[in-house]
């Protein structure tokens, strides 16, 4: 559903670029709106959403996926926690359609998916495990680590249970927005991919923008 | 593909197990209800923050549900089990756990275990974390479980439906182990079961040895993928 967003970026109290292989982390207080923004097109923004009060309780795909009764996340997309709690509320959508099945790249998972000697190539799971090492005030390790979601990426499924990796949905300018229901920790690795031709093997920035 | 059952046990509706199954070893689950789901999750028992990744097992293998020739990933790319046997053709990968919340509001009485034993309304979600304590673990351990013997559709606009009468008596499904896993189950209901109160639905349980896999086993050649998973399961057991 595309709905746009009446916010201007003149007015955001924060915007951060985030570069191709790059991670961010920090957080989004409860009434705050976070914006992620597809600079150059087909980028695919791997994040993940932990509760600032307790970091057990963390963004859950299968629990979003299960309450709203649909796989994929666009405006109206309530992102549900561990705990079955809303955690953000997706108010903005231009693209339409992101990806939470598919979870995020990793040295490991690529050796299978694509050869066992691209295990040396930059990924989303090192670069959340760099996050977490250079911030350990969140209190995050790899067991923190889990399900995601894949802002912009377009993952169709089959109804006889196939799952298909389409040509991205997004384009310059396209942006997803979302209303934080509590305070969050957010962490964003922009999506390193040299494998796949999604993002036509040309990793581009990102901005994260932040309205009171 | 035959092996003798070296153990079997009956699993009633609404409880938990957990047991550390070693390399080569199968584990049979048979229904003995309509309708019945097993939560399932895995973990390595040598280093406990090695665990069942659904995502990367979906991705790796462009598959929504789960079936025979599938194998079952680790997050480091690693194979705990192959799904060797299956009645069904369809396993559920993405409904997660009956959860507290959900019992009055499916309109299922919460019963707790003064009033009726042994036949409380457990949920999933703290069947999972009673046999994840076990083992020293926690909230923030709960991966994405699999649910066995149930089946989630979705349509081409994403809409998500459980399909009802999927599961028969005498359906059943083996996991063969590719390494050694520490493995949690349990019988509670599937999230998304329209049963009018809470359902009852046992699993008979059966352990036993398998025969090991070559390059002619139908998970190793079901995906170029997985010929990869299991060249990762050799490169960890190198030496032993
Ligand atoms: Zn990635």
């Amino acid at each position: 559903m595309i709905i746009e967003s009446t916010l201007r970026p003149e007015n955001a109290v924060s915007r951060t670029t985030v570069n191709a292989g790059d991670h961010y982390i920090g957080v989004v207080k409860r009434g705050q709106t976070l914006r992620i923004l597809d600079l150059e097109g087909n980028q695919a923004a791997d994040t993940l959403f932990f509760s600032a009060a307790d970091t057990a309780e963390h963004y859950s795909a299968m629990d979003t996926v299960r309450e709203q009764g649909a796989v994929y996340l666009t405006a109206g997309s309530k992102l549900i926690s561990s705990e079955g709690r809303t955690m953000l509320t997706l108010t903005a959508d231009t693209c339409g359609r992101h990806d939470t099945l598919g979870g995020a790249c990793a040295s490991e998972s690529n050796t299978v998916r694509y050869d066992l000697e691209k295990r040396h190539m930059h990924s989303c799971r090192d670069n959340w495990m760099q996050a977490i090492v250079n911030h350990p005030e969140y209190g995050l390790t790899k067991r923190d680590i889990t399900h995601n979601i894949n802002f912009f990426m377009n993952v169709p499924v089959t109804a006889d249970g196939g799952l298909t990796f389409e040509d991205g949905i997004s384009a310059p300018g396209k942006y997803v927005e979302m209303v934080a229901e509590m305070d969050v920790i957010v962490l964003v690795s922009n999506c390193p991919q040299l494998n796949n031709p999604c993002n036509g093997y040309d990793p581009t920035p990102i901005e994260l923008l932040v309205w009171e | 593909m035959t092996h003798d059952a070296h153990y079997t046990t009956h699993l009633p509706g609404g409880h938990h197990w957990s047991l550390r199954l070693r390399r080569g070893t199968t584990l049979t689950l048979t229904a003995k209800q309509a309708d019945s789901n097993v939560g399932l999750l895995c973990y390595n028992p040598e280093n406990l923050l090695e665990r069942l990744n659904l995502p990367d097992t979906l991705k790796a293998q462009h598959t929504f549900k789960l079936t025979q020739g599938h194998c079952l990933y680790s997050d480091m790319g690693r194979i705990f089990a192959s799904i060797t046997h299956d009645d069904l053709g369809w396993h559920d990968s993405v409904g997660g756990n009956l959860m507290p919340h959900h019992l009055l509001a499916k309109g299922w009485q919460p019963v707790s275990y003064q009033q009726a034993h042994n036949d409380w309304t457990r949920t999933g979600f703290d069947a999972f974390l009673v046999e994840l304590a076990k083992y020293g673990l926690g909230r923030r351990d709960m991966a994405a479980n699999l649910n066995l013997f149930s089946r989630v559709e979705s349509d081409d606009a994403g809409k998500l439906s459980y399909v009802s009468d999927h599961c028969q008596p005498g359906n059943r499904v083996t996991l063969r182990f590719e390494m050694d896993t520490l493995v949690l189950l349990h019988t509670c209901p599937h999230p998304l079961d329209p049963a009018a109160d809470y359902p009852r639905r046992g699993v008979d349980i059966a352990l036993g040895i398998a025969e090991a896999p070559n390059e002619d086993d139908p998970c190793y050649r079901s995906r170029p993928e997985n010929a990869r998973g299991f060249a990762n399961n050799r490169l960890y057991h190198l030496g032993l």
